[in-house]
């Protein structure tokens, strides 16, 4: 992995134009940053602006600067050095190829080694309900299946100081692991989340509403119990959920 | 006076990349000027006209689209010099695979969308592997794997393109694509294709419209891959 870095987003406009409230976010090596709003709001833009490490040259004028330096053109677009890995909420691949093929082929690319293909499968198979096989087609995979290997996939191939996630709660995997997954030692997250479990992991979370960054919450240490609370309701359903998904009764679990 | 030859398969994205590129040229001080080059119809001429730029339409009709292209250079050449443009973008129609329309003295780039799969960068053939600049399109439909996936396909046929990721709905990538036209050659007389076009002439060229064999003429490929001349 890439050494620490510390990144800093410096606001620009709303969707009418106007100077967004919060001016800049500095986000230091191990932070979690959530992002939250309505629908609609802008929350994956400022995940696509952190991405492409904007420059002023996206609708929002955002500056994305990393160690507090304007990044050079090759760390924004050479993923062989690319500071930042993205699960995106987009939960299908398009690519006609085998499982496998893809992921050696996205290795080669990240210049990293093919084989770790089969550790990628492996870990995929931790999130998801039914297994992925390595010679199967990835148009075939459903999307907890698709969203699964992209999650393992960024956990090894993209290994990044930079980790994006959009909206993991609907992808039909396991939420926390997946998370503790892809947030190693060091490493920034920055997710954009409606769960309450996951917005209160994060030490702070920037509220977005059109478009534009109008405020940021630090959690107070209320909102930390709250959260441990939370954390214990959202496992009990995760249980019962998994129970009717195994074709069983609910009666007296409770 | 520069030359831009963008080219592509329909439904890339081309006219959208440009138009946002063109503003960004505008708001450097670049004066440019777009030749929009079509088969049968086209409206873009009212989507670039908003920008105040001049805009010229060609339709090919009968014509090749790609021989059209290169017979009207010289003249678009001229036209965006007496329109006051210091750099002329033309946008072609994007159909044959076998060709690319690009001269030497020009930045030529080839726009091509993510969502067709990362075989497509193998398919398509002169038109990316001779194109200096490759702009990717489409790529917040399909995951950041995939796109590096796309990525590195496009770079095994092209290794010395540079590769930029555009969104054609939010402008990305229209800015680096201004600065690479900025930077680029200036056109020169005498100029000559990158790639050689296909063999001849076709008989289907000359208006014949019958299949059986026996009515074709001209250099001739089989299935099998046997090639020979019939005709005079």
């Amino acid at each position: 992995m890439n050494s620490t870095i510390k990144l800093t987003i410096v606001g620009g406009i709303d969707k009418t134009g106007i100077e967004e409230a919060v001016k800049i976010v500095e986000v230091n090596p191990g932070d979690i940053l959530g992002i939250v709003g309505p629908t609609g709001s802008g929350k994956s833009t400022l995940i696509d602006d952190i991405e492409q490490l904007a420059q002023g040259d996206t609708p929002t004028q955002r500056r994305i600067l990393i160690n507090d330096t304007e990044p050079e053109m090759g760390l924004r677009v050479d993923p062989r050095r690319k500071l930042i890995a993205q699960l995106s909420q987009n939960m299908h691949f398009l690519a006609d190829m085998t499982v496998s093929e893809f992921i050696q082929m996205h290795a080669r690319s990240r210049g990293k080694d093919p084989e770790l293909m089969h550790r990628v499968i492996e870990l995929a198979n931790r999130l998801t309900g039914e297994p992925i096989h390595e010679d199967e087609q990835l148009t075939v995979l459903s999307g907890g299946q698709s969203r699964s290997l992209m999650t393992a996939d960024i956990a090894v191939i993209s290994d990044s100081p930079i980790v994006l996630i959009d909206e993991i709660e609907n992808a039909g995997i396991k939420k926390q692991e997946a998370l503790s997954l892809l947030s190693g030692e060091g490493k920034i997250v920055v997710v954009v989340t409606h769960d309450p479990v996951l917005a209160l992991m994060a030490s702070r979370r920037i509220v977005i509403r059109n478009g534009g960054m109008c405020d940021i919450i630090t959690t107070s240490a209320e909102e930390k119990n709250m959260c441990n609370r939370v954390s214990e309701v959202d496992d009990w359903l995760m249980d019962l959920r998994e129970i009717i998904r195994r074709g069983d009764l609910v009666e007296g679990v409770a | 006076m520069k030359l831009v030859v963008v080219a592509g398969t329909p439904g890339s994205g081309k006219t959208s990349v440009l138009l946002h590129t063109i503003k960004a040229l505008i708001r450097r001080e670049n004066k440019p000027a777009v030749v929009k080059v079509d088969c049968l119809w086209t409206d873009d001429d009212k989507r670039f006209g908003r920008l105040g730029v001049p805009i010229r339409v060609g339709l090919a009709k009968d014509m090749c689209p790609d021989h059209f292209t290169i017979y009207n250079t010289e003249p678009m050449l001229k036209w965006a010099e007496e329109e006051g443009a210091d750099v002329l973008l033309n946008e072609t129609a994007g159909l044959c695979l076998r060709c690319a329309p690009y001269p030497d003295s020009c930045l030529a780039v080839c726009v091509i969308d993510v969502t067709t799969g990362p075989n497509t960068p193998l398919k398509v053939g002169p038109l990316l592997t001779t194109a200096d600049v490759v702009v990717m399109t489409k790529g917040d439909i399909v995951s950041q794997a995939e796109r590096e996936v796309f990525r590195e396909r496009v770079l095994e046929v092209n290794p010395d393109s540079m590769v930029i990721e555009a969104n054609g709905l939010t402008g990305k990538g229209s800015i680096e694509l201004a600065e690479l036209i900025e930077n680029s050659v200036e056109t020169r007389e005498g100029m000559e294709l990158r790639y050689s076009p296909p063999l001849a002439i076709c008989t289907l060229c000359s208006g014949e419209k019958r299949v059986e064999r026996k009515y074709h003429m001209g250099v001739l490929r089989h299935l099998d891959g046997f090639m020979e001349y019939k005709g005079e």
